[in-house]
């Protein structure tokens, strides 16, 4: 039976709040604003909920479930309508999107409470969920692209929520635009799609898959190569990934909650479920997936190392996602769609605990970010502590909090696939143990040692030591201090009010569990999302895995069941625990046992610090690469030799030649009638001529 | 051919006062002249039988018109023209279009002559006021008496016009 | 047994010489007697049509054989009005101006 969920219901709810927010929110109190924002938020998630509740496999639903609500374009043979899916994939997004971002609403309640602009945040907190949901549960690529776009959008508005400061405006134009030309490749990818298929909608047997499905596996660089490598650099700008990366450590500059939002849990994820929705065509794509796992493992490690040296403690969770982006990359790239979907969403829950955990951090100290002013909070903010232990517990990958599962799932998928292999696979388990490292590192300078709050001299980012409210002039780049003032004078460390733990304590809830829905085979588990998921991800060719046998062609996932795997796979996941807690053990050493040791090795490697401190300078290349030379172009041709010289001379032209005819046609009325006489004796001579070659030629 | 003697010495004598009339400095040589170029168009007039208009001509304009001429001269005591710069757009635009309107119409007229016939002092009753007069006041009898309105309405013209503001 | 073209050929001169006048003389009243003389020429072309028409009949009704000499009446008429009238303006510019100079009579300038 086909039920009507009424789908479109779910990103229509946050519209309207946001349209409210927008709207008439600049007369409200605040508590208007929060009713507005949550009510909508809420309803959202509780209608997504029911909807996947009805449509839970074996309810009767047949899954794809395709609800259009109307045709937007209609040009020749090709059609895009505004239509909504629900499948297994697509319930697992729009749950993790409106489940945390309701939660993220609420605890954006307490943390925006002093901020101006109260209504203008949650329009665009709305708006951007309207986008989101639009972009996971859209039915075609063009509705898809909307939502992408969209994100895109309030991305850019919500980092450059705090307009008045250059850097916070800065970071959001650098979002949009580095985003931008990911979704320039996105769309060329569309248009060789609508060139070879005609659509650009997913399922039905006319739809995009279908048709891939039907051609043979491109081993060379074929249209369906291209395409493929299009949609992936789309996703590279969306989701963060080498080369477009450089966005998201800027993103920072953007309120806390936004950070988690937007850059941890959802947006950033758009690129992965981009991929794992165009399986098929990646499938059929071996080069190009083969470049995604390459890209995702570069991104990885790439990520991990420059964020050992950051001191802000968002920058460092900035990196740290880029990195944990990186390992779901790889995923997709060694065809294991499903094992990316769950580290998506286990990243999501422990990611958005992390970055709303720094935000309690940073209300309590009064809007320090640089964590050498940090320490000895784990006594004065209990609460926060022991979320952010879980969440840092979960990120490293330590079983059995939820990081383990989806990392192991990945890992174990890298190392027995072709695309993959032992070497990707080490740098695998390499980047676990920096990640391990680097975010034992944060949970130590913060909440261990004592508070070194205003009394520390940062060294070369030389700078008289401020009262934490006016650290506000921050130090260099990446410790620029705050873009969110939290220096609302409390008057010492204080815990967060309950509506902001609220959320914390749940998402730590979900840290913990929320790994347990992909517990393994080989630790006796089953494997529930990956079963779950199994169904959309009919693979084709190529799956990792040699052990897959191909009557059980529903599953991408190595090393299943057969029993002489499960002590490889025992093997495998112990090697990767045993790289995190090498790590745990390195930061126990350099950051609490003996303080002053990182000094002593970066002043060792003063020169490789120098490098991984100031992010490789990649920046400052594209800087000199891309941006100047652009830059230039913009101004001495576009804007003076076209814009000023062309259009504004053609424009003012016309008016200058008017005038100029016009001074020479006034030169006629000069008063003298002799002239006046002249010009009529001519014009009747001109006259009588005429009238007389009519005659004779009649 | 007589006709044709006489035409040919009055116009010349016609041609000989309009160039004249250029010619002279002083305005009232150009309006005597003008009254030379009146007088001897009254007499071609008679080479065409046209008696009233004729004399009408002799009457009326030389004998009225140019008078008034003369008298306003006389009052405003104009002297010898001076040369001032004059305006070239005069010279280089006008006298073309002079020329130009001249050799189409004489060249027409020269190519067209033998097709066009002559004249000749026909019929007595041509040139009769008796004639003019019915047609004046039959057919005409509308453009007369506008005509007529006409003259008053110049003549309060003139009167305002020249009347010395005090 | 003069051709009419003849008449239509002097009466031509005098209208371009009339014109010539116009153009070329700085006096005002001069420049006027040009044009009684442009008059002039114009009447001298209809007193010849009239004559042409009297004695070549034709047979289009709407021509009057006469009709010729009564509009000479007629410019005569308006050729007088005229002179009298910009007689009085020329007097009215003089009064003004203090100069019969038409190059100086040049304040309608843009």
């Amino acid at each position: 039976m086909t039920k009507n969920l009424n789908l479109w219901v779910i990103p229509l709810l946050p519209l309207i709040g946001a349209a409210i927010n927008g709207l008439l929110g600049r007369r409200f109190k605040n508590t208007m604003v929060n009713a507005v924002a949550l009510l909508f938020t809420a309803a959202s998630f509780g209608w997504a909920a029911w909807a996947v509740w009805t449509a839970w496999p074996g309810s009767g639903v047949a899954l794809p479930h395709i609800e259009t609500v109307a045709t937007w374009i209609t040009a020749g043979n090709f059609s895009a309508p505004f239509g909504f899916q629900l499948d297994q994939l697509s319930m697992i997004m729009v749950l993790v999107v409106t489940g945390v971002g309701f939660l993220i609403h609420i605890y954006s309640v307490g943390y925006m409470a002093h901020e101006g602009g109260y209504y203008r945040f949650f329009a665009y907190l709305n708006l951007f969920m309207f986008f989101m949901l639009t972009l996971v549960l859209a039915n075609n690529y063009l509705l898809m692209f909307v939502g992408w776009e969209g994100v895109g959008l309030a991305s850019y508005l919500l980092i450059g929520f705090f307009f008045l400061k250059d850097s916070a405006a800065d970071a959001g134009k650098k979002a949009f635009i580095v985003n931008r030309i990911g979704d320039f490749a996105f769309l060329i990818g569309m248009f060789l799609l609508i060139q070879h298929c005609g659509t650009l909608t997913f399922s039905g047997d006319s739809g995009v898959f279908a048709q891939v499905a039907k051609l043979p596996q491109d081993t060379g660089w074929g249209w369906i190569t291209i395409t493929a490598l299009c949609l992936m650099f789309g996703a590279t700008g969306k989701s963060a990934q080498v080369p477009l990366y450089v966005w998201l450590p800027d993103a920072m500059e953007g309120p806390t909650p936004v950070s988690a939002l937007i850059h941890a849990a959802t947006m950033v994820t758009a690129g992965i479920y981009m991929i794992a929705r165009s399986h098929a065509i990646f499938n059929l794509a071996p080069h190009a997936l083969q470049i995604v796992a390459i890209i995702g493992c570069i991104t990885a490690i790439f990520a991990a190392t420059m964020g050992l040296a950051q001191t802000d403690i968002k920058r460092v969770l900035a990196y740290s996602t880029v990195s944990q982006l990186g390992y779901m990359f790889l995923a997709c790239g060694v065809a294991a769609y499903s094992a990316g979907i769950f580290h998506l969403m286990t990243h999501a829950f422990f990611k958005a605990l992390l970055f709303l955990g720094a935000g309690s951090v940073i209300h309590a100290v009064g809007g320090e970010q640089d964590m050498r002013r940090m320490g000895g909070l784990r006594k004065l903010i209990p609460v926060t502590f022991w979320v952010v232990t879980i969440a840092t517990i979960a990120i490293a990958g330590i079983p059995p909090f939820a990081g383990f599962f989806s990392k192991d799932e990945i890992l174990g998928a890298v190392f027995h696939s072709p695309y993959g292999g032992p070497v990707i696979w080490g740098i695998g388990v390499l980047t676990a143990g920096l990640t391990s490292f680097y975010m034992f590192r944060l949970w130590f300078m913060t909440f261990f040692g004592e508070l070194k709050l205003g009394s520390v001299d940062l060294g070369e980012e030389a700078h008289a030591a401020h009262a934490p409210a006016q650290a506000a002039h921050g130090a260099a780049s990446h410790s620029h201090g705050h873009a969110d003032d939290h220096s609302h004078g409390h008057g010492g460390v204080h815990e967060s009010p309950w509506v902001m733990l609220a959320p914390l304590v749940l998402l730590a809830a979900l840290s913990i569990v929320g790994g347990w829905v992909g517990w393994p085979q080989f630790m006796r588990g089953h494997n529930e999302i990956e079963h779950f998921l199994a169904p959309v991800m009919q693979s084709g060719p190529s799956v990792a895995g040699e052990a897959v046998s191909d009557k059980d062609a529903t599953t991408s996932h190595a090393g299943e069941t057969t029993p002489e795997n499960t002590s490889e796979e025992w093997l495998l996941a112990g090697t990767s625990v045993a790289a995190a807690l090498i790590g745990l053990f390195f930061a126990y050493l350099l950051y609490y046992k003996s303080p002053g040791l990182p000094d002593r090795i970066t002043s060792k490697m003063h020169g490789i610090y120098m490098m991984v401190l100031h992010k490789y300078y990649v920046d400052e290349g594209y800087g000199a690469i891309f941006v100047k030379p652009l830059l230039a172009l913009s101004t001495v041709v576009l804007w003076r030799g076209v814009d000023q010289g062309v259009i504004d001379g053609l424009v003012n032209g016309a008016g200058t030649a008017s005038q100029g005819v016009g001074n020479e046609l006034r030169q006629m009325q000069s008063g003298n009638i002799r002239s006046y006489a002249a010009w009529v004796a001519l014009g009747g001579a001109a006259i009588v001529a005429y009238m007389i070659w009519l005659g004779v030629t009649r | 051919m007589v006709h044709q003697v006489l035409f040919i010495v009055f116009g010349l004598i016609c041609v000989a006062g309009a160039i004249n009339l250029l010619v002279q400095r002083h305005p009232i040589s150009s309006a005597l002249s003008l009254v030379v170029v009146m007088a001897s168009l009254a007499l071609i007039y008679l080479l065409l039988g046209a008696e009233f208009v004729a004399a009408i001509q002799v009457i009326v304009y030389a004998g009225a018109i140019m008078v008034l001429f003369v008298f306003v001269i006389m009052l405003l005591n104009a002297g010898a023209e001076e040369r001032t710069r004059g305006s070239r757009i005069a010279l280089f635009v006008g006298v073309p279009g002079v020329i130009i309107l001249a050799g189409t119409v004489g060249w027409m007229l020269v190519s067209g002559s033998r097709r066009l016939g002559t004249v000749s002092i026909s019929s007595s009753n041509f040139g009769e006021t008796h004639a003019i007069a019915k047609l004046l006041f039959k057919e005409f009898l509308l453009p007369f008496e506008i005509t007529s309105v006409l003259i008053l309405i110049a003549i309060m013209g003139a009167v305002v016009l020249g009347k010395r503001e005090n | 047994m003069v051709p009419l073209s003849w008449y239509l050929i002097l009466s031509g001169i005098l209208f371009s010489l009339g014109v010539l006048g116009f153009l070329l003389k700085r006096n005002i009243i001069t420049i006027f007697m040009s044009i009684e003389l442009m008059l002039n020429a114009v009447n001298l072309t209809f007193v010849a049509f009239a004559n042409y028409w009297n004695t070549h009949p034709v047979a289009d009704k709407s021509i009057v054989p006469l009709s010729g000499q009564v509009f000479v009446f007629f410019v005569m008429v308006v050729a007088a009005a005229e002179a009298a009238v910009g007689l009085a303006i020329i007097i009215s510019v003089y009064r003004t101006r203090e100069t019969l100079n038409v190059d100086r009579v040049n304040l309608l300038k843009l």
